[in-house]
């Protein structure tokens, strides 16, 4: 098997580690630590005194209508953007590694949306659908539709999630096409001569043979839904109209920071942590067994 | 005797850019042989197969399957199946499921494919096996599961690329009989390709010898081995003691002069010579005789043993030339006359002038 190093003694190891052990204390455990603390008290406008109340915020919490509201538009939104995003990757990804001469060029074009921070990718968006000025507001203007997510629900979704996805694509493209072209050719090539054709290929041969990037890349995109959108919505929406793009995140920070409830805030907090360390589980779980190879 | 070949080649080439991988390359294969083609990594043996597969387009030349030209033909409308160098085993479906996949896309019902399914397993010696992943079999096995994958489609022609290539050398030496064997049972045509010629010579009723893309000769591993037609394969198909020499006569046989000064006399082979022509000389190790005392007639010398390499029937001395210097490997008798020799020993050795094949040098 596996050739490991193995060291003598403890204390090399435990040095090795330390720095490690250190900047996940400090930037991880120290705030996780604080959040789950904080979220079983209640402090007082001032800030002055907290008044302790055991998993008081968690049940207000649950039966708050807004707060299981964001439920669901998280998973409306992570699911989307997920989908959105894998799915058009996997479309380029296969597109790039049938006619692999040329992908150079073409993998240089895709990695660009990766390096735009997401407050600008949402910046640029923003800047085509405004409902003033926008280029693509005007052009649907010209075709007859009226484009405002200002005010529709429904369309400042379909933004948020666009401008987020847009920029995953070129990340889960990559990885798609890595993952693409691990795969033996005389394995596709075996299946074309005993007759199938592309799609058939694909289905039965490509995409079974891809299910660990794939998973790997869903709990990947999952995560950078639920967390690193951030950016994206607060520069589009703001959370709104009416709390329509209002994530699971952006709560924590609007109820927090924008409305001062800093125990709800963390109970919030905490919430999307027990949610987080479930998907890290299950996708350690899975890989783990490996699906194939 | 004039049955339509199976697959026949007519001026095959194929060029990379300016690279000339395969060239003008003819030959036919009647129905039910085994046939290898032999040649040096790189020498283009993938690619000739990959053209007949319909992988790849030939850049000139005709290529017909039972005598028809599939030029035009995708690979899966040819009547042909391919073995991959590292198998292509589908690994995320089980025995019966890799075999069955060409009969699923043809459309075969299920009852249809159990059974034919069933039965080819059953012919190359897997019975029972269907439910089981691919990776519970040990390399023999799967080598026989690609087969069965192949043969159920009942190909007129079976392609391999150096399917043999992955497994360890005991087993390789267990399946070259079984191969035979499988080509046999199923009396299919077999073209095989192969680095090694040992393979080629077990298993082959007709061999190509393969080299920078050109067919240097065609035969049977007979042919190749005693009458080589060119310098190559004379190199190339047994083991044999090489010399550079220079033409001196062509009165009776060839009288050349080595550049150690040896004067030899041989047989010419493959293209004509004339006098003060560069050859190429090769003496086979087991055409050597060898004696303790007496000198040899014919082409002979006297020699030191350098090194003994025993390896039973196989043995072999190497002796160096007590007048030119040059190494000499000569095949040990299996009669034991010589196995108390020991480095260091002197011996005379000989051998006579129709074993020693010369060929136009460059
Ligand atoms: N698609 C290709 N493009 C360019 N050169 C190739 C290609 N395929 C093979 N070659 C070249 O053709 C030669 C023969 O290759 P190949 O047929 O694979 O040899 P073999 O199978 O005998 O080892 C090699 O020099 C290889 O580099
Ligand atoms: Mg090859």
């Amino acid at each position: 098997m596996e050739k490991r190093v193995t060291f003598k003694g403890i204390w090399l190891p435990l040095l090795l580690v330390l720095p490690q052990m250190l900047v996940t204390a400090v930037f991880f455990f120290y705030p996780a630590g604080q959040a789950i603390w904080q979220s079983l008290f209640i402090p007082d406008p001032f800030g002055l005194s907290m008044r302790y109340v055991g998993l008081g915020n968690f049940e207000y919490l649950l039966s708050n209508p807004y707060y299981r509201a964001s439920f669901v538009t998280t998973a409306v939104f992570s699911i989307l953007v997920t989908v959105l995003s894998m799915g058009v990757a996997l479309y380029l990804a296969v597109l790039a590694d049938r006619l692999i001469k040329g992908s150079g060029v073409y993998r240089t074009l895709l990695i660009w949306p990766y390096a735009v921070a997401p407050a600008v990718a949402g910046v640029l968006w923003l800047f085509m659908f405004n409902t003033r000025v926008g280029v693509v507001t005007w052009y649907l203007g010209v075709l007859g539709y009226d484009w405002n997510h200002v005010l529709n629900g429904e369309e400042a979704m379909g933004l948020v999630v666009v401008a987020s996805a847009w920029g995953r694509i070129s990340y889960n493209f990559l990885f798609f096409l890595a993952g693409l072209q691990a795969i033996p050719r005389s394995v596709i090539e075996a299946a074309a001569i005993d007759g199938a054709r592309f799609w058939t290929r694909f289905r039965t041969i490509v995409w079974p043979l891809l299910s660990p990037t794939t998973f790997f890349l869903l709990v990947v995109n999952i995560v950078y839904a639920f967390f690193e959108t951030f950016g994206v919505i607060h520069t589009i929406t703001s959370g709104g109209p009416q709390q329509a793009t209002t994530i699971l995140v952006y709560k924590v920070y609007a109820d927090g920071f924008v409305g001062q409830d800093l125990g709800s805030s963390a109970a919030q907090s905490v919430i999307l942590l027990l949610i987080v360390g479930a998907l890290t589980v299950l996708q350690f779980k899975y890989i783990e067994r490996r699906v194939h190879y | 005797m004039f049955e339509t070949p199976d697959l026949e080649c007519r001026d095959i080439s194929k060029s990379f850019d300016d690279f000339k991988a395969v060239k003008d390359v003819s030959f036919a294969v009647p129905p039910g042989t085994f046939f290898s083609i032999l040649g040096p990594s790189g020498c283009g043996k993938t690619t000739l197969l990959r053209m007949i597969a319909g992988f790849q387009k030939p850049s000139s030349g005709d290529l017909l399957i039972k005598g028809r030209s599939v030029l035009d033909v995708p690979p899966n409308k040819r009547q042909v199946s391919m073995v991959f160098q590292h198998l292509a085993l589908f690994p995320m479906m089980n025995i019966g499921a890799n075999v069955g996949f060409g009969l699923r896309q043809r459309g075969v019902n299920r009852a249809d494919i159990k059974r034919q399914v069933e039965r080819v397993l059953d012919r190359v010696g897997l019975t029972g096996v269907a439910d089981r992943p691919v990776d519970s079999l040990s390399g023999g096995q799967k080598q026989r599961v690609a087969i069965a994958r192949c043969m159920v489609l009942e190909p007129d022609v079976l392609l391999l690329d150096e399917p043999l290539g992955a497994l360890d050398l005991k087993l390789r030496e267990h399946m070259k009989i079984e191969l035979k064997q499988l080509q046999a049972e199923f009396n299919t045509t077999f073209v095989y390709i192969t680095h090694d010629q040992s393979e080629a010579l077990v298993m082959s009723d007709q061999i190509a010898v393969m080299n920078r893309g050109v067919f240097e000769q065609v035969g049977t591993a007979k042919e190749l081995y005693y009458e080589p037609s060119t310098a190559f394969v004379a190199g190339f198909v047994g083991e044999a003691n090489k010399f550079r020499a220079r033409v001196q006569s062509l009165d009776a046989g060839v009288q050349m002069v080595t550049d150690q000064g040896q004067v030899l006399h041989g047989t010419a082979a493959g293209k004509a010579l004339a006098k003060g022509d560069a050859v190429d000389v090769f003496v086979r190790p087991e055409a050597v005789r060898l004696s303790r005392d007496t000198a040899l007639n014919g082409n002979a010398g006297q020699g030191r043993v350098e090194n003994i390499l025993f390896n039973g029937a196989n043995s072999q001395l190497i002796l160096r030339d007590q007048t030119t210097g040059a190494q000499m490997n000569v095949a040990l008798p299996q009669t034991g006359e010589f196995r108390d020799l020991s480095v260091g020993d002197t011996v005379h050795f000989g051998w006579e002038p129709a074993q020693t094949r010369v060929y136009a040098g460059d």
